[in-house]
């Protein structure tokens, strides 16, 4: 260890407390929220058949966790993610490369990948079910929709804008095209590609939930959406929070990656 | 005997919707095997397009390219080619960079390897083999671009103002060290470059261009006594800043103002 002067170790320390206080501060907000919801629910002051609370959330997952019933519908909703994540993934890569290869289609193209990119997907899953009936094809779809006209786009334009001399260094060394792309393009835009999948993953799981709530008999879609008819509530909120949890998972999971890339 | 290389009457224009940029026009020159140029001109008279056609990256209009008397196309010459910036690539270490030509040629066998390593260890790098560029200074990151290029043992080496991202000091002495490393290994070398003295210091002969489109204006031998001695010492010998003003006085002379005045419409 190197030898720190006074200076340093105060700014350290000064940091190191500002750290701890985030840190409290965002568990007394966790719990002042619980404690209010609780409180105000048990008071009265708001009807917990239609708002639920803390406690009978908790008394919900229980029982769900009892009859093993809570980790099907996260397991499936978890399942579906993942499965439109890499396909959005490796959608997009390759969309983004054969673009690149072909300036002329990727010309002809671009009207229509702006189109599709910002049109609402929503409006697609009703077709999608007609099409593809009431399963898990019609979901996956629908997630993979949402995500990747969006990441071919991306990924299109950060392709492009590489820089033209590092082109012509791969030219002047004798290598093609082809070599431009493993050698620069695609180890060059892992940054790019990384930041790209953290859209992604949050998409899909947007995705997965339209999809859940037109065409499942399984996950935390369609439990919100069945919570929501059946005036179940406490499901409904539960779902909310496990989705929650599945979202910050997922986040720290493609975190992770880039931090072992790095 | 046949020159090394061999240009006549070489024109080249870029094409755009914007409209067309003649770059340069009617240039002839030859180059003998052993012998260093230096190119000098304003900016954007077309020095750069000038190696890229040497190098083969772009086709001539008209006129031709010869090497050892062979046209470009049909040439087996090996040539080296220097950008400007050393676009060393951050995701691999500097062995791996300085490699990137022969794993592109396919071309990564043991006596290669061995042969890039003896680069690395000749000029200095060696230690910093497993290092990533960013852990490189600005005068380390150009020699590992030239060993870069050398690695594909070239007979003919284009340098693009390779020292132009340098601080004044360290530009010296990588001037030094690489135009010695060119002169050892008795390649046949042209340089382009901005700075006059930089010219003067390196080149037995140098190509003077006028502004857009470039035309050569003189081509000025400079020989110095003792034959090749190294740019410091050059820097330091009387006859210096007597090829120093020549080439400053080609270059301001008023035919070329005058041009300029029209090419700026
Ligand atoms: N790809 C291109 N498309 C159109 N015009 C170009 C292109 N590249 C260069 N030019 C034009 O051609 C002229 C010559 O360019 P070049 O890069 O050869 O100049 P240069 O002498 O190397 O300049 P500098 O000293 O600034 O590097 C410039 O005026 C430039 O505007
Ligand atoms: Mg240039």
């Amino acid at each position: 260890m190197k030898q720190q002067t006074i200076a340093q170790q105060e700014y350290v320390r000064k940091q190191k407390r500002r750290q701890k206080t985030v840190a409290a501060l965002r568990i007394f907000l966790f719990a002042a929220l619980l404690a209010a919801w609780e409180g105000s629910a048990r008071l009265g002051l708001i009807d917990d058949f239609i708002f639920s609370s803390p406690s009978r959330v908790a008394a919900c997952l229980v029982s769900m966790t009892g009859d093993g019933s809570i980790f099907l519908h996260t397991g499936v909703t978890l399942a579906e993610t993942l499965a439109s994540f890499f396909l959005v993934t490796a959608a997009g890569i390759l969309g983004a490369v054969l673009l690149w290869a072909s300036p002329d289609l990727s010309e002809i193209l671009e009207p229509y990948l702006v189109m599709l990119n910002s049109l609402p997907k929503s409006a697609l899953a009703p077709i999608l079910i007609v099409w593809l009936g009431n399963n898990v094809k019609t979901i996956i779809v629908a997630a993979v929709s949402v995500a990747v006209f969006g990441s071919i786009l991306t990924l299109r334009n950060g392709f492009a804008c590489a820089d033209p001399d590092q082109i012509r260094l791969i030219a002047s060394l004798g290598g093609t095209r082809r070599h431009v792309l493993t050698k620069v393009l695609l180890p060059g835009s892992v940054p790019l590609i990384i930041s790209n999948m953290k859209v992604n993953i949050g998409l899909c799981l947007v995705g997965v939930i339209i999809g859940e709530f037109l065409a499942a008999d399984k996950g935390l879609g369609y439990l919100i959406i069945y919570g929501s008819q059946v005036f179940k509530m406490d499901m409904v909120v539960m779902s909310i929070v496990i989705l929650c949890l599945v979202c910050a998972v997922l986040y720290q999971g493609i975190a992770l990656l880039e931090r072992r890339i790095r | 005997m046949i020159p090394k290389l061999e240009i006549r009457a070489l024109s080249y224009s870029y094409h755009t919707m914007a409209g067309e940029t003649a770059a340069l026009s009617n240039i002839s020159f030859t180059v003998d095997t052993g012998e260093f140029i230096a190119v000098v001109g304003p900016s954007g008279c077309g020095k750069s397009t000038l190696l890229s056609l040497i190098s083969g990256l772009l086709r001539p209009d008209t006129g031709s390219i010869r090497i050892d008397g062979t046209p470009l196309s049909e040439s087996a010459c090996r040539i080296g080619y220097m950008l400007q910036k050393d676009h060393l690539f951050e995701w691999r270490s500097v062995l791996q960079n300085v490699s990137l030509g022969l794993e592109i040629q396919k071309k990564l066998d043991a006596p290669h390897r061995e042969y890039v390593l003896s680069l690395l260890n000749a000029y200095g790098l060696f230690p910093f083999a497993q290092a990533r560029p960013s852990q490189l200074s600005g005068g380390m990151r150009q020699r590992a671009a030239l060993i870069r290029t050398l690695a594909l043992e070239p007979d003919l080496l284009l340098l693009d103002e390779p020292f132009s991202a340098l601080d004044y000091q360290t530009r010296l002495s990588v001037c030094d060290d690489i135009s010695s490393i060119i002169r050892e290994q008795k390649k046949t070398a042209i340089l382009i470059t901005h700075d006059l003295s930089e010219a003067v210091s390196v080149a037995d002969r140098i190509i003077i261009l006028s502004r857009r489109p470039g035309r050569i204006r003189k081509i000025l031998p400079v020989s110095f006594p003792g034959g090749a001695v190294s740019p410091l010492k050059r820097r330091n010998d009387a006859a210096f800043t007597a090829y120093f003003n020549e080439v400053w006085n080609v270059l301001q002379d008023p035919d070329s103002a005058l041009s300029a005045r029209g090419g700026a419409l």
